[in-house]
Parts: C-alpha cells; structure tokens; sequence
C-alpha cells in the first residue's frame, strides 16, 4: 500500500511546489502555466495531443524494435567471429565519438522530414548502448557452463544459442532498460529538427505561438509516456529471466551457497 | 575399459609443475588423487575431460578399448555448475538437450528416475535457485549419471558442502557410483579414504605421483574405521610435511 501511496504523494508534492511558485512569484502564463491550467489545455486539446503522441510513440516503438534487433545480431556476429570483432569494434566504439544529434540534420536530409529520419535517430541512439550490453554479456558467460558443454559434447553452435544466449539474457534485459529510456530522446530531437507531426514539432510550435501551456502539456504526455515505456519494458526483461527473481529471493533465505 | 595417461606435462607460467606423469586407471575400481592446490591435479583432470587448455598441458591418453575417450567422459566439477533458467529435470536431461537431438520419453523416465535415486524426484521441475547447496550438488550427481559414460572425473565434488552434506552425498555417490570407473581429485584425505579403491598422492615440485595406497573393505568406509582414522594421519601428516 505504502509502495502505491508514496509516488502519488511525491506527485501531489511537486504539483504543490509548482503552483506555489506561480503564485509567489506571479509569473505570467506565456513563461510559467501553473499545473491548473496545464491540466485545462490537456482537456482541451486532448486529441491533438494523441494524434501527436501516436506518431512520437510509433518512431520509437520501431527505433527501439530496429535498434535492439540490429544490436542483438551485431552482438552475435561479434562473438561467433573473433576476426570479425578485431575489426568491427573499433569502428563501433569510434562511430560512438560522434554525438547522434549532430547527424539529425544529415538524417533529415538523407530521410526526409517523415517518419524514417525520426526512425533512424531512435534506432542509432539505442544500437551502440544495446550492442555493447548484449555483447559483455554473451562474452562473460562463466567458464564453468562452457566447460560442462564441451564435455557434453555440445557444438559450437549449440553452446552459443543454448549457453551462452541465456547466460546473457540478464544483460540483454538491462540494455532493453537503457534502450527504453534514450528512444524516446533520439525521436524527439529528431522531431525538433524538422518535422511536422509528432509532440517533438508540437513543442516547438506552440513554443513559436506562445503557447506555453500546450507545450508543458505536451512535455506532459511525454513523460508519461517515456515512463509507461519504461515499466512495459522492465516488465518484459523480467519476463525474460524469471530465475533472477527467484535467486535474489533464496539469497536472502541464504540457502544458496 | 582401463585407460592410461601417458607422459603428461603441465608448464605453467614457464615453469614445469609436472613432466613424464603416468597414470593408470583401472576399470571398475575409484581412484583419487589427492594433493594440494596449484599442484596441477585439476589441470591433469581437465586433459582426461578434453577441457585443458591444449597449450599448457599435454600427454598421450590411450583406452584399453583402442578407441579415443574424446566424448566419453562424464564431467563433474566443484560447482554444480546447473543452469539457472533450466528446471532440475531439463539440468538433469542436459546431455540429451545439447545433443541438438529431442529429448525422448524413455530419457525423461531415465533423468526421473535418477533423481529419484538422488532423493530428489519431487523437485523435478524445481529451479536450481529454489534448492539448497547440498540438493544443487545432488542434482550435478544426478546430470553426471545420465550421461552413463565409461569414465566419470570428478573434482572436489563435494569440497563447497559443509559437513555433514559432504558425508551424506559421499555415501550417496559411493552407492551410485558402484563398479564404474572414477577418478576424483580431492584435497580431503578422509573422503578419498572413505570413498577410493585407490589413493594416489600428488605432490613435489616438479609433482610426482605416489605409488597407491590400498584400503581395504567396501565403499563408503565408516568415518570413525581404524584402517581410514591410521592412513587419514599417515596421509595429513605426509601432506603437511609438503607444506613446511
């Protein structure tokens, strides 16, 4: 009950604080909306704000399926050919050296101002991150299982994809984590640099028009969707690896040596 | 099947920890090795399980049967080393799982039936994490077993258990483990005494291998036996005098 009471007192808390401090310092609306009015505009304008939020939600939900794919099958490739990996690594680390959204404008220009560009931004920002977690995984598979599968006469290919692929379920699920809590950034800068649908432009529109208050709404929505994102994803990752949960709880029984 | 290791090396960090080992395994007959650690006893297991690493230890292996032993050994390793997202049952039937072949009906009979024998058959589909030390250990038995390979290797089994685990497991591998062909590496003299037709001692730099000590009498061997209370002192003591 508590686990349930306290985030909605945090809420109520912050939402407090806000009005205080458009009361206090009585800043105008086109600078500061109090949270009453933000919640007005919300009503309101209820249905552009999810016609906007559709499209923002679909480039990510495709960068993130894109990126965490095409990280998946980078990580694999990287394991099985150690040839492969001497040159490919370096090459993924240095592509890292360059900041995403300086290539949004090159993005927008290759792409065009649709869907796509936003696609590829969401889907780059989360490939290095999710390449990088699924890979340390894949290669720390302990000696012990490997060694076990040798003697079993496992092949190759087998102890890839029967050890070493859910050894490394954990840490795919935690770059599942990271890849839910950058997509959102990548498609929204996307959306900044040049668009016309998605929360990302309704921002900046209604930014440009002064109206503040459609924009924290907006910024609003976002949030809760990054956030419901965030836990579907988390739900899924434990999904994934449901023996975690089950040896952190016989570890505090202290029954596992 | 006998199988004999010849003129076995093992250079670590360029120095010889043993050259020209010969060992004997007879069929049917438990022998143990015991010794300190870093004397390379479990490198020596290791090579027998066609797991060493092929640049620091070599020798020859030839089986009585003239066929490789490659793929013939059943592995059983100081870690139950279970696999955490498979039941107890699957861990069991890991062999067959791995073999890329489907696991049949008579194997699942076969994999239920030896964790019965383990006293574990209500935990079939139990995960590893859901299991205390000693059943985790008990179900590696179980997974060794099923294998039915002609040589079982077996390294520091029991050595993670506290007590009296180790002394209930001990009896319980003594009994399945009956008329097959075992090495162990241990460092406990007692449970090489309680479980070992044979007991030969690693030890010296560069390493050698002892002649065999015999005890006599059926496996297990009562903890508190005169024969295995004499030569637990007669090997403490030969061990120790290694260490100062």
């Amino acid at each position: 009950m508590m686990s349930l009471l306290r985030p909605i007192g945090i809420a109520l808390g912050l939402l407090l604080s806000w009005q205080l401090i458009v009361w206090l310092t009585d800043a105008p609306r086109f600078i500061l909306p109090g949270p009453l009015l933000v919640f007005d505009t919300l009503i309101a304008q209820f249905p552009l704000l999810m016609k906007h939020a559709g499209v923002t939600l679909a480039e990510i939900l495709l960068g993130m399926l894109l990126g965490t794919g095409l990280g998946l099958v980078s990580a694999l490739s990287l394991i099985t050919w150690g040839r492969l990996r001497r040159w490919l690594l370096p090459v993924l680390v240095i592509s890292q050296a360059i900041p995403v959204f300086a290539l949004a404008p090159v993005l927008m220009l290759w792409l065009g101002y649709g869907m796509v560009s936003k696609v590829a931004m969401a889907t780059l920002i989360i490939y290095f991150p999710v390449t990088a977690a699924c890979f340390d995984g894949l290669r720390q598979t302990p000696t012990g299982y490997l060694q076990l599968a040798r003697t079993l006469g496992a092949s190759r290919r087998t102890q890839l994809l029967q050890i070493r692929l859910p050894a490394a379920l954990p840490a795919f699920g935690s770059g599942l984590r990271v890849a839910a809590s950058v997509a959102p950034i990548g498609a929204v800068v996307g959306e900044w640099v040049g668009s016309s649908t998605g929360l990302g432009y309704l921002m900046l529109h209604a930014n440009a028009r002064m109206q503040v208050d459609l924009m924290f709404a907006a910024l609003l929505v976002l949030a809760v969707m990054a956030l419901a994102l965030y836990f579907s994803v988390n739900l899924i990752a434990r999904r994934l690896t449901p023996w975690l949960d089950e040896s952190t709880s016989s570890t505090t029984r202290g029954d596992t040596p | 099947m006998d199988i004999r290791l010849e003129q076995a090396s093992l250079h670590w960090q360029h120095h010889c920890v043993f050259s020209d080992l010969n060992l004997t395994l007879p069929s049917g007959r438990w022998t143990s090795i015991l010794g300190q650690s870093g004397v390379g006893k479990s490198s020596l297991l290791q090579l027998l399980c066609g797991i060493a690493d092929a640049a620091d230890i070599k020798g020859r292996i030839i089986c009585s049967d003239g066929r490789p032993l490659t793929g013939r050994v059943a592995w059983m390793a100081q870690q139950d080393l279970l696999l955490p997202w498979l039941s107890v049952l699957d861990n069991v039937l890991l062999g067959a799982r791995l073999q890329g072949g489907k696991v049949s009906a008579e194997q699942a009979e076969q994999a239920r039936y030896l964790l019965g024998q383990v006293e574990l058959g209500d935990r079939a589909n139990a995960r590893p994490a859901q299991l205390s030390g000693g059943q985790r250990q008990r179900v590696a038995l179980a997974r060794t077993l099923f294998q039915d390979q002609p040589l079982v290797c077996m390294d520091e089994p029991f050595s993670a258990l506290d007590a009296i685990t180790r002394l209930k497991l001990q009896d319980l591998a003594a009994a399945l483990l009956a008329d097959r062909t075992v090495l162990m590496i241990t460092h406990d003299p007692l449970e090489a005494l309680r479980l070992s037709d044979r007991i030969l001692v690693l030890q010296g730099a560069p390493a050698r291998l002892s002649d065999p000590i015999v005890p006599v009498g059926q496996t297990p061997r009562a903890v508190h036996d005169d024969q295995v209370l004499q030569l637990q002192a007669q090997l403490l003591e030969l061990l120790a005098g290694e260490a100062s």
